[in-house]
């Protein structure tokens, strides 16, 4: 994309709502830049944007379904997967994107994550990870590292944290990346990758929310993006067993999981559609 | 291979009645969870639809399974999912979502005794009131009970015909007893099937406002995958389908949703009425309860006792104004239902002193018996 100093537009402007802009994420936030790499992904990868959705749940990045200028549907907390499961199912055709945060996806809404994963629906999981609730104020969620300081864990986060691409790739994922908002490019392409992979696939996207937690655990904005300079390691192929959230060891970034398996509507069709079955008998739909 | 309608006489249960009600409907997508004693349905339906061209998933759980449907529904698929009391306060949220964003799909009930596990196999009406109001906030919803496989195979089609032409949830009452009794059920020809498909839009795709109603009130809807850009949110939302956090905007989205139902209210309410010409006694009941009414009010007669019959086919929206013109006169009303007191409450509600109600009930797990039914009418009269 090139950049013109006369210009007065966003080269995204087509496919966000112009009119819904400006939008509620505080400065320091790092969902817009995670909203912009899927956005530019989407754009990239030549899929037919008439046939591609976003769905997303309850929270800050469940608000991206309410910038983005194509069919998006904003759901209930936690069920934007069975939602989008439903949608795809009953229209392959549609390519489906679940953009959404750890609370949503992973709290309230893991059942359905590792479910869809299992089954391998021909869906594409952006999980902004920002360690807490953050619309909520920044609560404890099953994402914050184990001592963090959040409203509802004053004294520190007794419980340790979801190894989210563990999760995903033990679940049957066939796409699995992580990157942080920090790493916008590679970010992009992964997002990129798992919108034309055929297949369950899942990136998550390390974000700060400086406002909630980043205040509570005196980190300034500029410490987290610096963290995610210096306390990241890309290792692409890395064993998703490696991949748990300590800042003190380092975080693993990159690509994990990147396979083909039929797909949750290929194996209902070969299994309760034979073709034998349905030419022999002639007409059937 | 069977066709989707299977036109001819069959034996089956009311769940099985359902199930084909739903695919002569044109349901192509079933999102479920089992659970007794609604199974029945998911399992012929899971059968029968790969092979007219639809979709069967048994969720993870109820919550997945409505939201599923929500979204099929929303890819243009009839949808339907199927459960009972503990898997139907599961799927009230969503339920909510598809009132607010005016998403057309059924969710069958099939009632057994609560609260809780309760009586599993065993049939109940208490979760009527649930039916009503068991989404939080303001909202209209539709509930249709059946009284036999017969009926539930006609409900079931009324059932998609009234959620795609309003775009909302629409509920089928069933019960244990309704949902298991094995009958008769005549399967007309396909052609004689009247189904309905949701209004959709026409015109310029850049000036279609997704929440602008039509004359009945009810917008026409874009479906994902056309072009039109949509957006749907379970926000309170203006008729563009933006979120809008005034109180202005609630007013408008209420007025809308509720005034979707309460304009159309001729063709959504439908009651049935038995000997009621000169009765002095009405006897309210609906589903399985109608049953033992029916046997209830002849007894009686037999007995001089004056009794009609009026069956809620359709019990949300409730026949307000029947009942309001019944209290006017007869003698008093007699509730049936398979509960401590639901529908009862409405009805005494409606009669506001001008006629006593009394209540038939009972806490569940078997229909109530006609005997108890002649007791009131001798009693309380």
């Amino acid at each position: 994309m090139k950049l013109n100093k006369q210009q007065t537009t966003h080269p995204l402007d087509d496919l966000l709502r112009i009119d819904r802009i400006p939008h509620i994420w505080c400065p320091g936030c790092g969902i817009g830049t995670a909203f912009s790499s899927c956005l530019i992904a989407m754009k990239e990868s030549g899929i037919d944007l008439k046939k591609t959705v976003m769905v997303s749940g309850i929270g800050c990045s469940g608000r991206g379904a309410g910038y983005v200028n194509l069919d998006s549907y904003h759901t209930t907390h936690g069920r934007a997967i069975p939602f989008a499961t439903g949608m795809k199912l009953a229209n392959p055709e549609l390519n489906v994107v679940v953009f959404s945060g750890d609370g949503d996806l992973f709290a309230i809404g893991g059942n359905h994550f590792i479910h869809a994963a299992r089954r391998n629906v021909d869906l594409t999981v952006v999980c902004v990870n920002n360690f807490n609730y953050g619309m909520t104020g920044g609560q404890v969620a099953a994402t914050t590292p184990y001592l963090s300081m959040t409203t509802t864990t004053p004294m520190g986060n007794p419980d340790t944290p979801f190894n989210l691409p563990l999760m995903a790739y033990a679940s049957g994922a066939t796409y699995v990346a992580r990157w942080t908002i920090l790493h916008a490019r590679d970010l992009t392409e992964s997002i990129e990758e798992a919108i034309l992979k055929r297949g369950f696939s899942f990136v998550e996207v390390l974000s700060p929310c400086p406002i909630n937690y980043g205040r509570r655990n005196k980190e300034k904005p500029i410490d987290t993006l610096k963290t995610y300079q210096e306390k990241t390691i890309i290792k692409n192929d890395a064993h998703p067993t490696e991949l748990g959230i300590d800042f003190d060891r380092g975080i693993i970034l990159g690509k994990f999981v990147d396979t083909n398996l039929p797909t949750c509507s290929d194996r209902y069709d070969n299994t309760c559609r034979p073709k034998d079955l349905f030419e022999e008998e002639g007409e059937g739909i | 291979m069977n066709p989707a309608v299977l036109t001819g006489e069959h034996f089956m249960t009311g769940d099985v009645a359902c199930a084909e009600g739903a695919l002569a409907a044109g349901c192509r997508f079933f999102g479920g969870y089992p659970i007794t004693p609604a199974t029945e349905i998911a399992e012929q339906i899971a059968e029968r639809l790969p092979e007219v061209g639809g979709t069967f998933i048994q969720m993870e759980d109820e919550i997945a399974a409505i939201a599923s449907v929500i979204g099929a529904s929303c890819a243009g698929v009839k949808s339907m999912t199927a459960t009972s009391g503990p898997g139907f306060s599961l799927m009230m949220e969503n339920i909510g979502l598809a009132a607010c964003t005016e998403t057309p799909c059924v969710i069958v009930d099939v009632q057994r005794a609560g609260p809780s596990t309760g009586l599993p196999t065993q049939g109940a009406q208490s979760d009527m009131m649930q039916a009503r109001w068991g989404s939080h906030g303001d909202y209209e919803i539709i509930a249709l009970a059946p009284s036999s496989p017969q009926d539930t195979f006609y409900q079931t089609i009324r059932a998609f015909n009234l959620s795609e032409t309003y775009r909302l949830p629409v509920l089928i009452m069933s019960d244990e007893i309704i949902g298991h009794i094995s009958e008769r059920v005549i399967i007309p020809e396909a052609r004689t099937i009247k189904t309905v498909s949701r209004p959709r839009p026409k015109g310029r795709k850049d000036r279609f406002k997704p929440f602008q109603p039509g004359p009945n009130g009810v917008a026409p809807m874009a479906i994902a995958g056309e072009g039109y850009n949509i957006h749907v949110t379970g926000l309170t939302h203006d008729e563009k389908g933006y979120p809008v956090m005034t109180v202005e905007a609630q007013e408008e989205m209420m007025t809308r949703i509720i005034g979707k139902v309460s304009r159309n209210l001729h063709d959504i309410i439908q009651t049935e009425s038995y000997r009621m010409d000169d009765a002095e006694i009405a006897v309210i009941s609906y589903g399985v309860s109608t049953r033992t009414s029916l046997a209830a009010v002849d007894e009686a007669r037999e007995m001089g006792i004056k009794a009609g019959l009026l069956r809620l086919i359709t019990v949300w929206p409730f026949p307000e104004d029947q009942i309001r013109k019944l209290a006017e006169r007869v003698k008093g009303f007699v509730t049936v239902e398979i509960n401590l007191g639901q529908i009862h409450y409405e009805v005494e509600r409606c009669a506001a002193g001008k006629a006593p109600a009394f209540l038939v009930g009972h806490p569940g797990g078997t229909i109530i018996p006609p005997d108890s039914v002649i007791e009131t009418l001798k009693t309380a009269f």
